[in-house]
């Protein structure tokens, strides 16, 4: 297990080399840069001394663009691993600084989403498979695919105008309330988390349908398979012939998509966030992204993909623990 | 038979629809007469006819409702398992020989299959016996693996992956036996994987069942079966997916554990072979209906009904040199659809005149040996004609 785990990482590393490279590339080879547009702005900045090319051979070579794409890549390379990720051209605060800033606001949002999501939705799946055919089924099924198919604008849309326009019980977007500077502390979190209730329902009701369905589909097939029948031929009450039996082996899909979902409690949700105003990393990435903001969005890809290989690792380690037929060598 | 309407298979939107509300209505009626019974155990109690007898069962009926409509799956069974006998059920596939041991157990495929009519009744020793039909699942579950247990045909699918060799065995021991410790658990764990001859039983005891190959699974099968030493053991069909050799083993061993534990034992099986080895009574079984019952020597040296006769001449005899084995002409009747006359009248070689009338009623032509054939009409007492269930009636 151990063997197999440094093996991993180590193929991990070189994967992330190259996914870092073509990323970086990418980024490089952007119409219309960072470096472009500031150029651009300062030449034609009233009374400007030098011309937009001259410009640009300076900001080139101040932000280290000259080098050409290989070297660049190998620098900023060189850079991270030293644990030096640069100054976000965007945010002008250090990268690790506005990531800090932001990330933590997603993770609280896709955590508390994400585990709603798995109590919600598994025992629902369970149910729905049990009462095939039956109302239960048909009643989840309908709600699931609605979930699936409502777009998170409109779901938003939808919350928003119950909750906040019509009811008023929360505020339409935003992280703190009005008087949130004269809160006690605890007051202070409690503000914050109020504000974080209309994001997180958005995100459980487009998430749940699909998980539920997953369920429900590994149960059915569980359930059909001939160790049930065995298990209620012993004499096995029904409850725990679909608490214990049928459950544990539901459970080995659903741990490895579970666990292949961990990098997505980071990478925040850029639709949610934007709504309803939260600063969180989804939105700070995407405006990065629009800006050509090359050291922040590196740092942030760079990050999701370590998080996606460790991910999917976990999700392979996950397999070998619930499923004794999977032997890790 | 749907004779003249073509494709029997095909339906239209309507009659589906129409097929559908039907099931809905019917089984939605039927569970909660189940559920009911819970209340009163009269509703389930009742008395064995022949108290040597561990099993009877009494014109059943077993339907499923399908989408094409109801499929008379076993339709007036008549036939009895006696104490410390060996029952050997053959027929051909579909003819409802798995689907009898399953309405035995409560096992079928609930809310569409369901046991409409007659009795089964199972003998608990005491002068008194449970009518399954109507027994409460919370009974029932009190009877699985204790009373009656089963064995299944697939060794390679019948166990759960995820629990190891032991658990499962610990398992059925425990439920039944809720006063035993851990360790007396364990150790009649390991005495039941010695009775069903593995040798390492301390290793097997912490294994996981894909580390196991097909014969050594169903002997744990067996031993999941065996430990609460049943009163009935139902193997349905056991050594099917084995090689030959690991059948002769696993059928050998079911026979000594039988005689040490004084179970009877109701095999089913499509293998001649194996019931002319094993069984005591014979019962065969063509398109959900017993058309012929008795001892074994009754089936194989005088099989009366044609089709048993056909089976026979069908079985490859060693030493005898033939260019192609005899097969029966022609197949079962669809299911949905049954024919109001003999079954088997469409294949049947030895027609008489009575065949074209209904369908032929039970006729005793020997203490022991009973057959449904018209040829044989008037040879002994006629016990009485299968009893369909007209489902319409049921709303």
């Amino acid at each position: 297990m151990a063997k197999y785990t440094a093996r991993r990482l180590l193929y991990s590393v070189i994967i992330l080399f190259f996914v870092m490279f073509i990323i970086y590339t990418l980024m490089y080879n952007m119409p219309s840069g960072y470096v472009e547009t500031k150029a651009r702005e300062l030449a034609s900045r009233p009374g400007a001394t030098k011309s937009y090319a001259e410009w640009l051979a300076d900001l080139n070579a101040q932000y280290g663009m000259d080098k050409g794409v290989v070297q660049g890549y190998l620098v900023w390379l060189s850079n991270a691993v030293r644990g030096n990720w640069g100054d976000s051209w965007a945010w002008t605060i250090p990268v690790t600084e506005e990531f800090h800033n932001t990330v933590w606001f997603s993770f609280i949002l896709g955590l508390v989403s994400f585990i709603f999501e798995i109590i919600i939705a598994i025992p629902l799946g369970i149910t729905a498979a049990k009462n095939q055919y039956g109302f239960t089924d048909y009643f989840t099924t309908v709600v699931s695919m609605i979930c699936i198919s409502m777009p998170t604008f409109f779901v938003a849309t939808v919350l928003k105008y119950v909750f906040s326009v019509k009811l008023g019980w929360f505020d339409l977007s935003g992280m703190q309330g009005r008087d949130y500077m004269y809160l006690s502390d605890f007051g202070k979190f409690l503000d914050v988390a109020k504000h974080f209730v209309l994001p997180s329902i958005t995100i459980i009701i487009i998430s749940i349908g699909g998980l539920m369905r997953y369920t429900r589909t590994n149960m059915l097939e569980v359930l059909n398979a001939d160790y049930i029948r065995t298990a209620r031929a012993k004499g096995v009450p029904e409850k725990k012939v679909i608490n214990y039996h049928a459950f544990r082996n539901t459970l080995i899909p659903l741990v490895t998509t579970l666990g292949g979902s961990l990098p997505g409690l980071f990478s925040g949700a850029l639709i949610t966030e934007t709504l309803f105003s939260i600063r969180g990393i989804g939105y700070a990435s995407y405006t990065s992204m629009t800006q050509a903001d090359i050291p922040f969005i590196m740092f942030y890809l760079a990050f999701i993909s370590i998080l996606t290989l460790l991910g999917n690792l976990i999700s392979d380690l996950l397999y070998a623990a619930v499923d004794p037929r999977v032997r890790l060598s | 038979m749907a004779e003249n309407k073509g494709n029997s298979s095909y339906i239209s939107g309507k009659e589906s629809r129409r097929i559908t509300k039907f099931n809905r209505q019917v089984t939605r009626k039927l569970e909660k007469e189940r559920a009911n019974a819970n209340k009163d155990p009269n509703l389930y109690t009742t008395k064995m006819k022949d108290e040597n007898n561990v099993v009877e069962f009494d014109n059943v009926c077993t339907y499923f409702f399908s989408d094409v409509g109801t499929v008379k799956a076993v339709d007036g069974v008549n036939f009895n398992i006696p104490k410390h006998a060996t029952v050997g059920v053959v027929g051909e596939s579909g003819c409802g020989k798995s689907v009898t041991s399953l309405s035995l157990m409560q096992l079928l495929q609930r809310p569409s299959g369901q046991t409409v009519g007659g009795e089964i009744r199972f003998n608990q020793g005491d002068g008194t016996a449970l009518n399954i039909v109507n027994t409460p699942n919370s009974i029932m579950e009190k009877l699985r693996g204790n009373k009656i247990s089963m064995i299944f045909q697939e060794p390679m699918t019948s166990l759960n992956p995820v629990f190891r060799i032991g658990e499962q065995i610990d398992e059925v021991t425990e439920l039944h036996n809720p006063e035993m410790s851990k360790e007396e658990v364990k150790a009649r764990t390991l005495e039941m994987l010695e009775l069903v001859g593995i040798a390492n039983k301390e290793g097997v005891y912490s294994m996981y069942p894909h580390e196991l190959s097909g014969g050594m699974r169903q002997r744990i099968c067996i031993a999941i079966a065996l430990a609460c030493s049943p009163t009935l053991i139902i193997a349905d069909e056991p050594t099917t997916a084995l090689d030959v050799t690991i059948q002769a083993q696993i059928l050998d061993l079911l026979q000594n554990l039988k005689d040490k534990l004084n179970s009877s034992i109701m095999l089913i099986t499509h293998d001649l072979g194996v019931v002319a080895g094993m069984a005591d009574y014979v019962v065969v079984m063509y398109a959900g209906r017993v058309i012929e019952k008795g001892t074994a020597a009754d089936i194989f040296h005088n099989p009366c009904h044609p089709y048993t006769i056909g089976l026979m001449k069908s079985k490859p005899v060693v030493g005898k040199k033939v260019d192609a084995l005899y097969n029966i002409p022609g197949s079962v009747p669809n299911p949905v659809n049954m024919p109001n006359y003999c079954y088997f009248r469409d294949r049947c070689e030895m027609q008489c005149e009575h065949c074209s009338g209904k369908y032929p009623p039970e006729i005793r032509i020997s203490d022991t040996h009973v057959v449904s054939c018209y040829r044989h009409l008037g040879e002994g007492e006629t016990l009485g004609y299968p009893k369909s269930v007209n489902v319409e009636e049921l709303l």
